[in-house]
């Protein structure tokens, strides 16, 4: 695979960072692909999202209402907003296929919500088709380190 | 105690005192007074589903393990060496052969009998007595494949302690659509607050149409009427013993029953594909409404709950801060369609990702937040639970109010005083 494709795959998810963290969830929702999943397991192993219960696996219509329940103001947890700002680094093409880019990156995320900080360390997994110059997301899988345990709620798209 | 009042004057009627959230010295008596004097929940038996099956979990603070031995029975031992204390077993759940302990080799049995000592010859020529040093077993018991434990050697059997509260468990079964039920994962999260606020909350209608109006918000019209439950015909029963019912949907109390009714829009796709696999009719429509779950809360003292959907579990951490694990319910064997349904609904609500949770763990966070302030005098240092007692009537099993009435957390509350008097 070229250093081309890595720049080209690195400048998306850089750009998907930057729209999570400034919170413009309705450009984040237009990287999707209607048929892709947004999945945070639970399970370290667990490959079988649709048979397998995690903390969220949605499809493009949960993650319209995930997006707006962020933004309405109506839910507590999230009013104020957390502040996040998140560096995605060891970015690496697993397989390129045609159109489709399978991608693992490590992420790390610094949370401020209120009067404390939290750090979320994940690996994430994408699965990516070209698409008019850029990409479109058809799967986004954040394995947290920590995601067997105890965690506290997350008010923010991951 | 850190206040001059005795637990007897901490409890009344209608208000308990700030210190029950705000004391580590409370806490700790609760610890040896309640979790190690009552029935705990510790599993259901489907997470130990073979010989060697273990769970680790605790008994108020204590770290035990739920394991089913060689001849089928569920054993509740206590996660510790007899030599010189190391955990025997790691893990959340996992299948093993015995328990070795990893500082010396101590090995023990499925059944907590310690089988093996390394180098046994330092102990004399007869060696070191094993029978007396088994890992110590709790008691247990179960009703509806919910397993219980105690410390409690002479406690009464676990089906008197439940009393009225077994029939709704019986009901709340009744999701598994004659499949029976399973318990294939659960979410876990913190949140920085006594457990006494979590356990309150189990039968609080009162908070819903608020605290998640951002889940109300996404609902279609009809499951937003099926919610909207505030001023409706259901009711909250305190059923004994620290145990309580807050029914929200009366037409969904028993999921065998009104199975002529229109199947919601939002099983309607899962309703064609289950008659598509060819399940007849009355199947499809025992399926369907299993799979939305009950509509009601039982809330059993002191650590789970049988809520609409899942078992609720908690844990207390500490005096400010408590650990809940929500289980994901599925139909043992069932089609796979809808249990995927069921864990798309759970994942949707429940977890600290969920649409409800988060919003729950918020308004927790507040509570413990806000006990702080408690003024000097003591009649400032009150938490109010009189909500409904006015309106109080007599139900089936004990005092019923309207659905947002606080007559589960009174339960709750005249069960912590009676332990904690003892």
């Amino acid at each position: 695979m070229s250093l081309q494709t890595l720049h080209e795959v690195t400048a998306f998810l850089w750009q998907e960072a930057d729209l999570l963290d400034h919170k413009e969830h309705d450009a984040w929702i237009a990287l999707w692909e209607e048929s892709g999943r947004y999945i945070v397991p639970i399970d370290p192993e667990s490959t079988d999202y649709a048979n397998t219960l995690n903390y969220s696996n949605d499809d493009h219509a949960m993650r319209k209402m995930r997006a707006h329940r962020l933004r309405s103001g109506e839910a507590v947890s999230t009013t104020p907003a957390p502040r996040t700002a998140r560096s995605t680094s060891r970015i690496v093409i697993l397989k390129e296929d045609g159109d489709t880019i399978v991608v693992r990156a490590a992420q790390n995320l610094r949370e401020f919500h209120k009067d404390r900080f939290r750090h979320y360390t994940s690996n994430i997994e994408y699965t990516l088709k070209r698409a008019g110059g850029s990409f479109k997301i058809a799967q986004k899988v954040i394995r947290l380190l920590n995601s067997d345990d105890a965690i506290a709620s997350i008010g923010y798209i991951l | 105690m850190t206040t001059n009042l005795k637990a007897a004057d901490l409890v009344q009627a209608d208000r308990v005192h700030t210190s029950l959230y705000t004391s580590a010295e409370i806490f700790d008596e609760e610890m040896s007074k309640i979790f190690e004097s009552t029935w705990v929940w510790v599993a259901h038996e489907s997470e130990v589903p073979e010989a060697g099956s273990y769970k680790n979990t605790f008994v108020g603070k204590q770290p035990v393990i739920v394991v089913r031995d060689r001849k089928g029975e569920i054993r509740v031992l206590l996660n510790r060496c007899r030599h010189r204390c190391a955990t025997v077993c790691e893990g959340k759940k996992g299948k093993t052969q015995s328990f070795v302990c990893p500082y010396h080799g101590w090995a023990f049995g499925l059944d907590g009998a310690l089988r093996n000592v390394p180098y046994e010859g330092s102990y004399g020529s007869e060696g070191l007595d094993k029978k007396l040093f088994p890992l110590p077993g709790l008691r247990v018991e179960s009703y509806q494949g919910m397993v219980f434990a105690t410390f409690k050697e002479d406690i009464e059997p676990l089906v008197d302690y439940l009393g009225p509260a077994k029939k709704w468990m019986d009901l709340f079964m009744k999701q598994g659509a004659g499949y029976g039920i399973e318990v294939p994962g659960e979410q876990r999260f913190r949140f920085p607050g006594n457990w006494k606020i979590q356990l309150e909350n189990t039968t609080d209608a009162y908070h819903f149409p608020l605290v998640h109006k951002s889940f109300l918000t996404t609902l279609d019209p009809q499951a937003l009427d099926t919610f909207s439950f505030m001023e409706g015909d259901g009711f909250v029963e305190d059923l004994g013993n620290g145990h309580s019912v807050m029914v929200m949907i009366p037409e969904l109390v028993d999921l065998e029953a009104h199975l002529d009714q229109p199947i919601p829009e939002r099983f309607a796709e899962l309703a064609a594909e289950l008659a598509k696999q060819g399940l007849d009719d009355l199947k499809v429509r025992k399926i369907v409404r299993a799979v939305g779950g009950t509509g009601f809360n039982l809330n059993i003292f002191p650590n789970i709950a049988c809520s609409m959907a899942f078992f609720r579990v908690l844990r207390p951490i500490s005096v400010e801060e408590t650990e809940i694990h929500h289980s994901v319910i599925n139909m043992k064997d069932g089609p796979e369609i809808a249990n995927q349904y069921r864990l798309r609904l759970h994942e949707y609500f429940q977890g600290p990702l969920g649409f409800g949770t988060p919003d729950d763990g918020e308004a927790w966070c507040r509570v413990q937040a806000g006990v702080h302030a408690c003024g000097r005098e003591e009649k400032d240092k009150w938490i109010m639970v009189n909500r409904g007692l006015p309106i109080e009537k007599q139900g089936a099993d004990g005092p019923r109010s309207d659905v947002t009435g606080e007559t589960g957390m009174r339960a709750a509350y005249q069960q912590w005083k009676k332990l904690m008097s003892a």
